[in-house]
């Protein structure tokens, strides 16, 4: 009995360890988010609350969190309130088996890729039950359309995740970074990287894929009837999905927490500093993509999805794997 | 489609060049100030928050011809006049509703003595309604607390008229 209950807290103990500060950067991230799209518009940003207005986020947490949660009379209640949660529940758990460092991981289960994109997949769920529940036409047709490009994109971002198993001969994404040790697989699947991008950002709902909730035309999509902490948790759970399709970005493409050249000063640098480094800076790139372009149409970017990425990414699986045939390159011998 | 526009297509050359210049923008000065702590500079014909002006003597300058009321295109302003002992005619009441006022300057430009100005203040926001129902004293009481401000402006402001 006692040792269950240490097995209990020690695991307790790691769980927070690893969700305390995610859930910081979820915050810092939000500001980082603000502060690269005024600078590009030539804005200050926030930088009142705290040095450089790094507490903004949580002076706004602190303000959702007083506000009052409205439920609407029609909405089903029960799944109003579990919509936002089972968002910000899928976001968070999925950090459990990103791989920080070579022994620095949660769980090292050996399907960890499949279980980044089962859960990622799940998130769709919390959007469409946002949207159902709140029993009106906007978050409805917003969480129709999130639930139509989710599941578009998944498609391509599967079959580029094929393309790096090719590579590497297994699911485990700490043996994904390892594989990466010589040259990361940016280089020689350049292409596929830049479909993970775009894709990624179609995945998480963000401009110019952010047409779930398209301001201009559905208010605010299927956060329309939100209000207070739901809102908020929705707000944090898509911010942690950002997070989490970066790290998956760089787990898969840039070498996880490996050094770009592993000599002497760069080796000093503690591996979880360079998967966080690699994470800000696909992030900078995902903000900076927010404040370029301009949102695409709904039937350009099922165009885009089904039409050019998904047999692209398929030809590019046909490329590595007659590729790595020929060469006899493949990562495990065939029966 | 023709084949410059399938290369541009496909390696994003539109996308990059937004992007390059998105990059370049964000290291360029910024445009916007710090509000609360710095301020933008004002024009000495801002038409602000109102004030009553007084004669360096102490005088009320307002001599209740009623025009700024007349003129008002809001009616918001309320003025009721009587004579003084020393046969003047002077305000006993005269009350500007800060909610109604659309801010357009025609009373100042109406007022033949100077009495009613719009200050440079823009920053009088309250916490109640019945706040912002000036009376008299109030706009005495900033027409005293800007004179030095709201004489310069008009003297700046004086070969325009």
């Amino acid at each position: 009995m006692i040792e269950y209950l240490n097995i209990l807290f020690v695991e307790t103990y790691k769980i927070l360890f690893l969700l305390i500060p995610i859930l910081v950067a979820v915050a810092l991230i939000v500001w980082l988010d603000r502060r690269v799209w005024a600078f590009v518009q030539k804005r200050r940003g926030p930088n009142v609350v705290g040095p450089f207005g790094l507490l903004q986020s949580l002076a706004d947490a602190l303000k959702y969190l007083f506000k009052e949660i409205i439920i609407p009379a029609s909405a089903n209640k029960v799944i109003f309130i579990l919509a936002p949660i089972i968002t910000m529940t899928l976001a968070l758990g999925a950090w459990a088996v990103i791989p920080f460092g070579e022994d620095f991981v949660l769980a090292n289960i050996n399907v960890g890729i499949l279980y980044l994109f089962a859960i990622s997949s799940l998130g769709v769920y919390g959007i469409i039950m946002g949207g159902w529940a709140s029993n009106s036409k906007y978050p409805f047709l917003g969480s129709i359309r999130s639930a139509a490009q989710m599941v578009s994109y998944e498609v391509s971002i599967g079959i580029i995740i094929i393309n790096v198993l090719l590579c590497t001969g297994s699911l485990n994404l700490t043996d994904i970074v390892l594989a990466q040790k010589n040259v990361w697989f940016i280089f020689p699947l350049f292409p596929m990287f830049v479909i993970f991008f775009i894709s990624a950002l179609a995945e998480t709902n963000r401009p110019p894929f952010d047409l779930p909730e398209a301001e201009a035309e559905l208010v605010a999509g299927y956060q329309t009837e939100y209000s207070g902490m739901m809102y908020a948790m929705f707000w944090l759970g898509e911010y942690a999905n950002i997070l989490l399709m970066c790290a998956m970005g760089s787990i898969l493409f840039l070498g996880g927490w490996l050094s770009p050249i592993s000599i002497y000063p760069f080796d000093l640098i503690p591996s979880p500093l360079w998967l966080i480094f690699k994470i800000i800076f696909l992030f900078i790139v995902f903000a900076l993509v927010k404040a370029t372009v301009p949102r695409y149409r709904y039937d350009q970017l099922m165009k885009l999805g089904w039409k050019i990425f998904l047999p692209f990414s398929l030809l590019w699986v046909v490329i590595t794997s007659g590729y790595l045939l020929y060469f006899n390159l493949l990562p495990v011998t065939l029966p | 489609m023709n084949i410059t526009r399938f290369f541009k297509t496909i390696f994003m050359l539109d996308f990059v060049k937004g992007f390059i210049i998105a990059i370049k923008q964000s290291f360029k000065s910024k445009k916007t100030i710090n509000y609360p702590f710095e301020k933008g500079k004002i024009s000495p014909r801002f038409r602000g928050e109102h004030a009553l002006r007084r004669y360096p003597n102490g005088e009320e300058r307002c001599i209740a011809c009623k025009l700024c009321e007349a003129v008002c295109p809001a009616q918001a302003i309320t003025i009721e006049s009587t004579e003084r002992e020393d046969g003047s005619r002077k305000t006993t009441r005269y009350d500007i509703d800060m909610l109604k006022c659309i801010y357009c300057g025609l009373c100042e430009e109406s007022c033949p003595v100077d009495a009613i100005v719009q200050g440079p203040n823009f920053e009088f926001a309250t916490e109640t309604r019945e706040e912002l129902y000036y009376n008299k004293d109030k706009l005495l009481e900033n027409g005293d607390r800007w004179e030095s401000i709201l004489a310069a402006n008009i003297k700046a402001d004086n070969p325009y008229r």
